[in-house]
């Protein structure tokens, strides 16, 4: 089986500090892979190399694209790259109003992406929009409401929403439940589970909450000041941790 | 089915002066398909450390760990992923699950993910809620706020929702009623009649007796203390 994202060696450096180095790894299609570490480790660094925000100084991402197999996307000409964002990549922030646009209605946010790969008959638009509305339990007469309408919860899975409407195959995830309260946590979190698993899609999450990763990722890497200092299986890594730091960060989480 | 051969394990405490702690030396057991093995020793002695060696969830320090042809001391995270999903099942002692899932949602979570079609894994779902005596009222309800005999049959209904070729049961009847713990014995016994290869932790020694083919005490892969 070809790895749907091969990494190879990224590194980046912000003047003699270091954003993040010597990352390798390969995710398969299907595969969640949660990085945890903390603030200034340089997970969301890398999640931006990965998605194509930002350069990365050495390195290769290739992804598996559907005409050409596995293509450098660090490499690749602009308007590939975000043919690629808009398709086959869906990037999810942190703060939901960084991934809408605050001014156009909720279906407006998603019918845009649609319209971004070539979607033209309106009725078709709608349609689409307000059932990915209903998949992320939006209800339809809040179709026309513009997302500052909405309670930050909404808004994160409206974002959610406009994502995953072009069908990608790999999602980036930056803190996709930091700054919400639990409850809506926890559906989210059970909302994207039922995604992931339904839409067979592959997904790098970055994360500061441990329970998250546990629920969400297969798979785990832990970043400290910049490297990769322990990886494998989610439970085994929360459950045996090998590495010095990783039995702090285990053994820190308080307990409810 | 399962071979476990010349395991070693130890904890290296580094926030706590670099403490290397020895637990297991020369772990070494067989379990054909239809049979089931009691792990037996004093609390402390290893039992739930090697079964979650057998299930990947710890890291194995030496030696092999077989499930069918995948040594899950040394393989890939991608396929430990894999072998849970069709191959070793493991109840575990607690019940961990999102917050606010149904609980017939929780049960047939590992049919989903084995491709059964939405409509037949959450019948299947309801068949072993009903038999391990879980009310209808309930099954819409998130396992969280059930008391700890109930988690408990929920883990059960979720470990046998799918047919595994293997599974791990630690303590599966440590919190049940005489009723109850009937209904996980039959499961049991019709889980090896369909050639299941079994490990399992019971405290309750009439549950062992009758379920078990065979003991294993883990204490002969203590590693003795002054060597």
């Amino acid at each position: 089986m070809t790895p749907l994202l091969q990494v190879s060696n990224i590194a980046k450096f912000y003047g003699h500090r270091i954003g993040c180095t010597d990352v390798s790894f390969d995710l398969y299609p299907g595969e969640v892979m949660g990085i945890v570490g903390e603030s200034g480790s340089g997970k969301s660094t890398l999640l931006n190399c990965l998605a194509g925000h930002l350069t990365p100084d050495t390195g290769a991402v290739r992804f598996d694209t559907r005409t050409d197999g596995l293509r450098d996307t660090v490499t690749m000409s602009e308007p590939e790259r975000r043919m690629l964002s808009r398709t086959d990549w869906a990037f999810v922030h942190q703060h939901a109003r960084d991934g809408l646009r605050m001014n156009v209605s909720a279906g407006g946010n998603v019918g845009e992406r649609l319209m971004a790969v070539g979607a033209r008959h309106y009725g078709d638009i709608r349609a689409t929009a307000t059932d990915w509305l209903g998949r992320v339990e939006i209800s339809e007469d809040r179709i026309d409401d513009r997302p500052t309408a909405f309670s930050g919860g909404m808004q994160q899975r409206l974002q959610i929403a406009r994502n995953l409407v072009t069908g990608p195959r790999l999602v980036f995830m930056d803190e996709p439940t930091g700054g919400l309260d639990v409850s809506v946590q926890a559906r989210l979190l059970d909302l994207l589970r039922g995604l992931v698993r339904e839409m067979n899609l592959s997904a790098i999450i970055v994360t500061h909450d441990l329970a998250v990763v546990r629920l969400l990722a297969d798979r785990l890497m832990v970043m400290k000041d910049g490297h990769v200092v322990e990886t494998g299986l989610t439970d085994q890594v929360l459950d045996d941790p090998q590495h010095g730091y990783t039995q702090l960060l285990v053994s820190s989480v308080l307990q409810v | 089915m399962i071979s476990v051969e010349n395991v070693s394990k130890s904890f290296t405490l580094h926030n706590q002066g670099a403490a290397v702690i020895p637990v297991m030396r020369g772990a070494s057991l067989q379990v054909a398909r239809g049979e089931c093995v009691a792990l037996v020793g004093a609390s402390g002695a290893g039992k739930s450390t090697l079964m979650r060696m057998i299930y990947g969830n710890y890291l194995a320090a030496a030696g092999r760990i077989m499930i069918g042809d995948v040594d899950v001391a040394v393989a890939q995270p991608r396929d430990i992923l894999q072998l849970r999903r069709y191959t070793l099942g493991y109840v575990s002692q607690f019940l961990r699950v999102v917050p606010r899932v149904p609980t017939v949602a929780v049960v047939a979570e590992p049919l989903l993910a084995t491709g059964t079609p939405r409509d037949a894994a959450l019948a299947r779902a309801e068949v072993l809620l009903d038999r391990l005596n879980i009310p209808q009222r309930l099954w819409s309800l998130s396992p969280t706020t059930f008391s700890g005999g109930e988690q408990q049959r929920v883990n059960i209904a979720r470990g046998f929702a799918y047919d595994y070729p293997a599974l791990l049961l630690d303590e599966p009847t440590a919190s049940l009623d005489g009723t109850n713990r009937e209904v996980v014995m039959s499961m049991i016994e019709q889980a090896k009649a369909r050639g299941a290869a079994i490990i399992g932790i019971f405290h309750d020694e009439a549950a062992r007796a009758r379920v078990c083919d065979r003991e294993i005490d883990v204490t002969g892969f203590t590693p003795k203390a002054a060597a």
